[in-house]
């Protein structure tokens, strides 16, 4: 056999290789080069935290430098998930710090973090450079003292929409003086006001910053201030866009905007005052996404801001913007890739603005880069949908909230069916959807039928029966990621696809059909998978077995059962099912 | 088994009706959205204001009602919208609508009617779902728990009376077969009150003029899905800009709800609630799994409608006392102040054990006054 490559040049090669599916893919070639691939492998993706133990992952990759880590299910987003759940950082960090003292990036999401787990990070890692929390509790900002005080070279620090514990803002005094290396700092998530001199410090001393996300209790008197001493903003979330109408806070206002000539992206515009969204008019053109979500502004003003965008790639807007507005974006946002319009009295069931189908619809059809939508609206008809597929063929990403559960098409009282056969059908590279509505097991056959590249699936209130789910996981061949709840799917369905749940990462059902036995079964049969069984009210074995279960979350894991669990959470195996029978036996109920 | 009672109803008897109408009218409207009374088999004779409604019922509807009736899960919301101030009727065939399109899995239930520990899990909405309020309609049906709801008809003046009924299972279901075959009355011991899914009816039989007033509070946990961190700010917002229509708040008031002892904490939603009662009902199923013993049953009968004053003198009767973070960070004893005043200041709650809660009382009633 001829000599293969030295390790050198193989691993030099491999250095260019920054997807985790190309390295998977190289490491699978043969064994040398699974060896050569690991050992120079800097950054891990791990989507589920329970699926891998951190004595696997140190063991197999000896050199890491990032790493990425993903905890609870999605649908903790929504309350589904009780709390206490599982998804603590810890127990990684302490591995972590023992195995990787070189290491610079933490990314977390959905986990818990405490004051400890970021204190531990903060003195462990010489080189820390970047953490990011996205979705994350259980910390203070205490916690964030230790980080701004102990990270030397801490080039980023993103607290994404992170549920902090907020005991004073004066944590980012804590950033020493010789701290230079600030690169994004996003706090919006933050409730108190941090010291404001010491912000104004920090961003004058940082020359690298290019992402700053200030949080709601910075005025927007202050702003000018920060802006001035930070030309060179790339993307700039505000405080609170509100200030008492006077005219130099307005020409001070623009006159710092007119100065930040790299700015492209724009977020927070917390309590608007349309009054002074004019203050941006200078760096319009160059906007390329725009994040109005929390802006309370209506139209015009709010629609007459937009338009100025025609730049604009990505729009995350409250539905104040209402159809018409979505019009004029049409016509005047062409490069427009990615839309999201959330609701913004969610909880009425009556319309408070005139937000329908038809907005998306326009969009769809004025814009031909469109490949990404999240919207909340209240009637939905088959005919749009299938407006929608046709137009936008190269759609990716499709969520589609109807605020009431099963209604169908309001013209034809219909399910809607069609319209999402429509939309899997003709959007042949559509890697996640998000249904809603009137939904029959139709669907769910259309779905399995032409979603071959769909990856996360998102059901809720739909279907009839088992051939629903029957369908999806027996014929959607690329999916990862498969979240139900309130559908009336069963035993049948799981059970005969059991296999299928070893190629994904996740599944969730909860408020479904799904039987105590049914998951007992599943957990004996599969021992590569963690059944978790979450039953609130008391042990799943104090019912019939027949019964069904509260919530169900089955992942595949090398790592076995967790045993972090909570007392409302059962994993399925041999050994924990005699166990229940045993706890039962003493309760005597 | 009747779980145990977190000291606010004060022992699970049927009683006499509880009150005077006015005075329970007066309470409810405070309260902001008060429990309406249901007729389930869409009689016309409880309301004399858009009979057409009724009337409009198909058999079938009727049919199913009458099936659905006789089964416990009544009244058990899946998707119910919140109740509302809307014309009886349409409350009436909303219900009957919602029951043909909400089909709750009747085999399941059928299996699991057999324990009252299955029938509560076998309606499969968990802890979550009692968070969200539903807890105190959802349950009673199987416990001995009492509630008040006010029977009114539409604006038109249907007598109005607030009727305590002790419903346990099939007990409320034989008195509305009973009221049905009288078929008189114009107010009814009910069943099961539940919140009107009014505007779902309207959507679902596809029309959409909505002439009812709108409800402000979500009832299905997590739906729409929205993050707890876009509900928060957007409620925030909300508060600081001024109220339209005078309607409450949207949005969510989440805060965590920890118990001495317990292992794990909670989050409820401050805004799905109007009272104190409603609040403490549904912590207490939260953390039923827990032991709380019942609150001493010397609370006599006919007493009137919980105020805030009174939620006060029910705790000092149990083990445990709920209490509360305000943003100050002081820890108060809940139910001291009104209860809009209160959610906007309440940041966390807690139980926390009677003995460890009595030197709160004083501080707490202390501040209020000095802060009023």
């Amino acid at each position: 056999m001829a000599q293969s490559f030295p390790e050198d040049v193989l691993e030099h090669v491999f250095s260019f290789l920054n997807y985790d599916k190309d390295r998977n893919a190289v490491s699978l070639v043969c064994k040398s080069w699974y060896e050569i691939e690991r050992l120079c492998r800097r950054r891990i993706f791990i989507g589920n935290c329970y699926a891998v133990s951190p004595e696997i992952v140190i063991r197999r990759f000896p050199d890491v430098r990032a790493v990425e880590l993903k905890g609870k299910p999605h649908f903790a987003d929504f309350n589904l998930v009780p709390e206490g759940w599982g998804g603590y950082v810890y127990p990684w960090i302490v591995s972590l710090a023992r195995a990787y003292p070189w290491l610079e990036e933490i990314k977390l999401k959905r986990m818990v973090v405490t004051d400890e787990s970021l204190e531990l990070i903060s003195k462990s890692f010489k080189n820390f450079k970047v953490l990011v929390l996205l979705s994350c509790e259980g910390f203070t900002t205490d916690g964030l003292a230790s980080i701004a005080a102990n990270c030397r070279n801490l080039r980023e620090l993103d607290l994404g929409e992170s549920e902090v514990e907020d005991l004073s803002g004066h944590w980012l005094s804590h950033f020493p003086d010789n701290c230079t290396s600030l690169v994004s700092l996003n706090i919006s998530c933050l409730g108190s006001e941090v010291s404001f001199c010491a912000l104004e410090r920090l961003v004058a001393r940082c020359p690298n910053l290019k992402t700053l996300r200030l949080n709601r209790a910075v005025p927007l008197e202050k702003l000018p201030n920060l802006l001035c001493r930070a030309p060179q903003l790339v993307e700039l979330g505000t405080g609170a866009y509100s200030a008492e109408i006077q005219s130099d806070i307005f020409s001070n206002l623009a006159e710092a905007f007119l100065g930040c000539k790299q700015l492209k992206g724009l977020s927070g515009f917390w309590d608007v005052v349309p009054a002074y969204l004019p203050a941006m008019y200078s760096v319009c053109s160059r906007i390329t996404s725009l994040n109005l979500s929390y802006a309370t502004a209506q139209n015009p003003e709010l629609v007459h801001f937009v338009s100025q965008c025609s730049n604009l790639q990505r729009l995350w807007v409250l539905d104040y913007i209402e159809d018409a507005g979505l019009e004029a974006l049409a016509a005047s946002c062409k490069d427009l890739h990615e839309l999201r319009v959330f609701p913004s009295d969610p909880f009425d069931a009556e319309a408070n603005v005139s937000l329908t189908e038809q907005g998306l619809v326009a969009v769809s059809e004025g814009c031909p880069k469109l490949q990404s939508v999240l919207y909340f609206c209240r009637q939905m008809s088959n005919a749009a949908l299938v407006a929608i597929a046709r137009s936008r063929p190269n759609m990716i990403r499709f969520r589609l909230c109807i605020i009431e559960p099963r209604a169908p098409d309001y013209l034809t009282l219909e399910p809607l069916d069609t319209g999402f056969g429509a939309i899997v059908e003709n959007c042949k590279e559509l890697r996640r959807l998000s249904m809603s509505g009137l939904l029959t097991d139709r669907v769910f056959e259309y779905i399995g039928t032409h979603a071959k590249k769909l990856e996360m699936l998102s059901i809720a209130f739909a279907g009839d029966s088992d051939l629903g789910l029957h369908h999806v996981l027996s014929g959607c061949e690329s999916l990862r990621k498969l979240e139900i709840r309130d559908c009336p799917f069963g035993d049948k369905a799981l059970l005969a696809n059991a296999t299928k749940l070893e190629t994904m990462r996740s599944l969730w059902m909860s408020s479904c059909s799904v039987s105590f036995g049914a998951c007992k079964l599943l957990g004996q049969k599969m021992p590569r998978l963690n059944v978790e069984v979450i039953n609130e009210r008391g042990p799943p074995d104090s019912g019939p077995e027949s019964c069904p279960v509260e919530k169900l979350y089955v992942y595949r894991t090398i790592a076995g059962p967790r045993v972090d669990m909570p007392g409302f959470v059962w994993t399925m195996d041999e050994q924990v099912s005699s166990s229940l029978s045993r706890v039962t036996e003493r309760r005597g109920d | 088994m009747s779980p145990p009672l977190l000291g606010v109803e004060g022992g699970g008897r049927g009683n006499a009706p509880l009150m005077s109408s006015s005075v329970s009218v007066d309470c409810i409207s405070q309260s902001g959205s008060g429990l309406k009374e249901r007729n389930y088999l869409g009689l016309s004779d409880c309301s004399s204001v858009g009979s057409s409604a009724v009337s409009n019922v198909s058999g079938e509807n009727k049919n199913n009602l009458n099936l659905n009736a006789t089964e416990l899960r009544l009244g058990l919301p899946g998707s119910r919208s919140p109740e509302r101030d809307s014309d009886f009727n349409l409350l009436t065939s909303g219900k009957l609508d919602e029951k043909q399109l909400f089909p709750l899995l009747p085999s399941m239930d059928g299996i699991c009617s057999l324990s009252q520990k299955s029938i509560v899990s076998g309606n499969k909405r968990g802890f979550s779902d009692t968070v969200d309020g539903f807890s105190e309609i959802k349950n009673s049906v199987f416990t001995d728990g009492k509630w008040m709801f006010n029977a009114t008809g539409s604006d038109s003046g249907t007598p109005q009376s607030v009727v305590e009924a002790k419903l346990a299972g099939n007990a409320g279901i034989n008195v509305m077969l009973s009221n049905n075959s009288s078929g008189t009355q114009p107010s009814m011991k009910k069943e099961v009150p539940t919140r009107a899914p009014q505007e779902g009816h309207n959507k679902l039989n596809g029309s959409n003029n909505n002439s009812s007033a709108p409800a402000a509070k979500a009832q299905v946990v997590g739906w729409p899905p929205i993050r707890s961190f876009r509900k928060n700010t957007l409620a925030t917002t909300s508060k600081n800009n001024d109220e339209v229509d005078g309607k409450p708040g949207p949005g969510a008031l989440f805060v965590k709800v920890s118990m001495d002892g317990a292992p794990y904490l909670r989050k409820v939603d401050l805004r799905t609630y109007s009272t104190y009662q409603e609040l403490s009902s549904a912590l207490e199923k939260m953390f039923m799994c827990f032991t709380i013993r019942q609150c001493g049953s010397q609370e006599a009968p006919g007493r009137e409608m919980l105020g805030e004053n009174k939620f006060k003198d029910l705790l000092h009767g149990s083990d445990y006392v709920l209490t509360f973070e305000d943003k100050d960070g002081d820890w108060m004893l809940v139910g001291d102040v009104p209860w809009e005043m209160f959610i906007e200041s309440c940041k966390r709650l807690k139980i926390m054990k009677g003995s460890d809660a009595i030197g709160l009382a004083p501080r707490a009633m202390e501040k209020s006054k000095n802060q009023s």
